[in-house]
C-alpha cells in the first residue's frame, strides 16, 4: 500500500512540472510584455525595469531562474500590482477561495447523496423523477445564470418568509460571515448536487439489485441497516473518483462565482490578471490550481485503494 | 438484439417475428429512441431553435447591429411594467438592450456563434479523440502506454485556465475559441474510444481482417472506428451542450466572441449586469440557452438507453 502511494505520489510530479513548464513557456511566447503600455518610456528606464525582472535574459535562463525560486517557494513579484509579490496576494486570496470551495464540497456531498439515494430508492416513482429532473437543471443551467438569479430574487426584491426577513447581501466578503456566503456557496455547489446525485442514483441502484443485498435482506435485516452497512459502502465509491473532478468544476465555478459576487478569491485576481497581463500572477494561480486538482487525484485514488477492496496496488 | 418468442400456432406473430430478427442494433435504437418521449420533444425543438438561428435574419425587420436611441432598454410590450415598454407597436417582441438593439435577433444571432461554436468544436474533438484513442487502443503496448500518459497529464491540468491564457494572448478570434475548446474536449473522447477499441480488437471480425493481410491504418478506419459509433455518438451529444457551457463561460468573462457578433454567454453577461432595470435582457437568452443544454442532454440520455439497453 505504502509503496503504492509512494508510486503514484512520484508519478504526480512530473505532471506538474509539466504543467509548470506548459504554463511557463505559454506565457513567454505572448506577443506584448506585461510593460508594454501607451507611455512611452526612454530606453534606459525600459531596460532597466527588464533587467529587474530578469526579462533581459534568454529565455531559458529565464526559466530555471523561475524553476530555481519556485524551489523557494517564491513565485516571484506581481508585475502590475505594485509592491506586492505573487505569494503574498494568493496568500490573501487563497483562505477565501478554500472556504467557499470546501464549504460548497460539503453542501454537494451532502445534499447529492441524500437525493441520490432517494431517488434510487424510489426508482421510476415520482420522487426519482422530481430529483432527476432537479438534477437536470443543476446540470444544464450555468452558474453564471443561477448566480444572478438567486441575486435577484434574494438580494435585490428581497424575500419575507412568514414575516421574516430572508434578504441576503449579493456581494462583499465581509470577513466570511455567514449571510455573505450563503449566495455564493450555494451556487457554487449546485451543479454539483446535481451530478453527484445523479452519480449517486445510478451506483446504489446497482448496488440494490446485487447479491449480497438480496442475502442481506434474505436474512432479515431491518431496511436502514442494509442502506447503511450494504448499500451506502459500495455505492458511494463511484463518488470517490469523483473527488479530483469535482474540484476542478469548484475552481472553474468559483472564477465566475468570485467575480460576481465580488469575493476577494484567487479566481478573481485570476481572472484580473489574465485581462491585465499580470503574467507571474496568472502563472501563481495556475500552479496553485494545479497542485489542488493533482493533489485531489492522488487522494480520490489512494482512499479508492484503500476502500474498495478489489482494487490492487500492484501494477 | 431482442429476442422474439414466437407465439405458437399464431401464423400473424410468426411472420412478425420472423421480421424483427431482421432489425440490427440501429433499426432497434432507433425505436427505442422515438419511443422516448422527452428525447423526441427535445429534438423537435432543437431543430425549431436551429431553423430560428438560421433564418434569423428573415424573422425580424430588425438588423442584429442596428442601435436604436428611442427605445434603449425597453421592455416587450407584454412586460406586465408599462413604464418600461418600447412602444414600438409591438415589434420588438423581447425588448431592446442597453444600446437600443432588437433581443430577439440578438438572442437568435448568439444561437447561431453558440450552436456553430459547439458544433465546430465537437467535431473537433471527434476527429482528434477519436483517431487517437482507436490508435492508442489498436497498436495498444508502449505506443499506448504513452499516449495514454499524454492524456492523463493533459486531463490534470486545469484547461480553462489555458483556454483564458491562449484567449488573452493571441488576438481573440472565433477559430482560436474552436481550437482552444476543442484541444480541452477530445481528451474525454480518446479515453472512451480507447476503451472501446480495447474491447473489441479481439473480436473475431478484426482477427479476420488481419488474416486477410489488412494493415493496421485500415483496420483502424474501416473496422474498429465503425463499430464504436454508438458510445461515440452518445458522447457526441453529451460535448456539444458542454462546449456551449464553456464559450458562454469565456464570454461571460470577457474572453469570447466580440461586438457586435454576441453569442449566449455575451447577451447573458450583458443581461446580468442590467437584471435590475432590465430583467428580460437576462432572461431571454438565459432561457434560449439553458433550453438547448436541456435538449441536448435529453437527446443524449435517449441515445444512451436507446442504444445501450442494458443501462436502464
Amino acid at each position: 500500500m505504502l509503496s503504492y502511494a509512494a508510486r503514484r505520489f512520484l508519478g504526480a510530479l512530473p505532471t506538474l512540472f509539466i504543467i509548470i513548464t506548459f504554463a511557463f513557456f505559454m506565457m513567454r511566447l505572448a506577443p506584448g510584455g506585461p510593460f508594454d503600455s501607451n507611455r512611452h518610456l526612454p530606453p534606459e528606464i525600459e531596460y532597466n525595469i527588464e533587467a529587474a525582472y530578469n526579462l533581459d535574459k534568454p529565455v531559458y535562463e529565464q526559466y530555471f531562474i523561475y524553476l530555481d525560486n519556485l524551489a523557494h517557494f517564491d513565485l516571484g513579484p506581481s508585475y502590475k500590482t505594485k509592491d506586492f509579490t505573487v505569494g503574498e496576494m494568493i496568500a490573501a486570496g487563497l483562505p477565501v477561495s478554500l472556504r467557499l470551495g470546501l464549504s460548497a464540497m460539503a453542501l454537494a456531498i451532502f445534499f447529492g447523496i441524500a437525493l441520490g439515494t432517494i431517488a434510487a430508492l424510489n426508482k421510476n416513482k415520482g420522487t426519482d423523477y422530481g430529483v432527476m429532473v432537479l438534477a437536470m437543471f443543476g446540470i444544464t443551467i450555468p452558474t453564471f445564470v443561477t448566480a444572478p438569479i438567486l441575486t435577484l430574487i434574494f438580494g435585490i426584491y428581497g424575500v419575507n418568509f412568514l414575516g421574516m426577513d430572508l434578504s441576503l447581501p449579493v456581494g462583499g466578503w465581509n470577513g466570511g460571515a455567514l449571510p455573505n456566503m450563503i449566495l455564493p456557496v450555494t451556487v457554487l455547489a449546485l451543479p454539483q448536487i446535481a451530478i453527484i446525485s445523479r452519480l449517486v442514483r445510478g451506483s446504489t441502484i446497482e448496488a440494490l439489485r446485487s447479491n449480497y443485498v438480496r442475502t442481506a435482506r434474505a436474512k432479515g435485516l431491518p431496511a436502514y441497516l442494509i442502506l447503511w452497512r450494504h448499500v451506502l459502502r459500495s455505492s458511494l465509491l463511484p463518488l470517490v473518483s469523483y473527488l479530483g473532478p469535482a474540484v476542478a468544476g469548484l475552481l472553474t465555478g468559483s472564477l465566475i462565482v468570485e467575480q460576481i459576487f465580488g469575493l476577494p478569491g484567487i479566481g478573481r485576481y485570476f481572472v484580473n490578471a489574465a485581462l491585465n497581463r499580470d503574467y507571474t500572477l496568472m502563472m501563481g494561480v495556475i500552479i496553485v490550481y494545479a497542485v489542488f486538482i493533482i493533489g485531489l487525484n492522488l487522494v480520490a485514488d489512494l482512499l479508492y485503494a484503500v476502500l474498495d477492496p478489489r482494487v490492487t496496488y500492484k501494477r | 438484439m431482442s429476442i422474439i418468442v414466437p407465439n405458437a400456432g399464431n401464423a400473424a406473430a410468426m411472420t412478425r417475428a420472423q421480421e424483427m430478427r431482421g432489425r440490427s442494433l440501429w433499426v432497434d435504437a432507433r425505436r427505442r429512441l422515438f419511443e422516448n418521449k422527452a428525447a423526441v420533444v427535445s429534438m423537435v425543438l432543437l431543430a425549431i431553435i436551429t431553423l430560428m438561428a438560421i433564418l434569423a435574419p428573415l424573422l425580424s425587420r430588425y438588423s442584429f447591429d442596428a442601435t436604436d436611441w428611442n427605445v434603449v432598454s425597453c421592455a416587450p410590450d407584454w412586460w406586465p411594467d408599462s413604464t418600461v415598454m418600447c412602444n414600438a407597436g409591438g415589434t420588438h417582441w423581447f425588448g431592446t438592450d442597453s444600446v437600443g438593439r432588437d433581443l430577439f435577433v440578438r438572442v437568435l444571432y448568439g444561437a447561431r456563434v453558440s450552436l456553430a461554436v459547439g458544433l465546430v468544436t465537437t467535431l473537433v474533438s471527434l476527429l482528434i479523440g477519436v483517431l487517437y484513442g482507436a490508435i492508442a487502443g489498436y497498436i495498444g503496448g508502449l505506443l499506448d502506454d504513452i499516449m495514454m500518459r499524454v492524456v492523463d497529464v493533459l486531463y490534470s491540468l486545469p484547461f480553462i485556465f489555458f483556454v483564458i491564457i491562449l484567449m488573452v494572448i493571441f488576438h481573440r478570434s472565433l477559430f482560436l475559441l474552436f481550437v482552444a475548446i476543442g484541444a480541452v474536449e477530445w481528451l474525454t473522447m480518446a479515453r472512451i474510444v480507447r476503451g472501446q477499441t480495447l474491447s473489441i480488437k479481439h473480436k473475431e471480425f478484426i482477427e479476420a481482417a488481419r488474416a486477410g493481410g489488412v494493415g493496421p491504418l485500415a483496420i483502424i478506419l474501416r473496422h474498429v472506428i465503425p463499430n464504436l459509433l454508438g458510445p461515440v455518438i452518445i458522447y457526441v451529444t453529451l460535448t456539444i451542450p458542454d462546449v456551449i457551457l464553456a464559450e458562454s463561460f469565456l464570454s461571460f468573462l470577457g474572453l469570447g466572441v466580440q461586438e457586435p457578433l454576441t453569442s449566449w454567454g455575451v447577451l447573458i453577461s450583458d443581461g446580468a449586469n442590467q437584471m435590475e432595470i432590465a430583467p428580460w435582457m437576462l432572461i431571454f437568452p438565459a432561457l434560449f440557452m439553458a433550453l438547448t443544454l436541456f435538449c441536448f442532454n435529453f437527446i443524449g440520455d435517449g441515445l444512451r438507453d436507446a442504444l445501450d439497453p442494458k443501462e436502464r
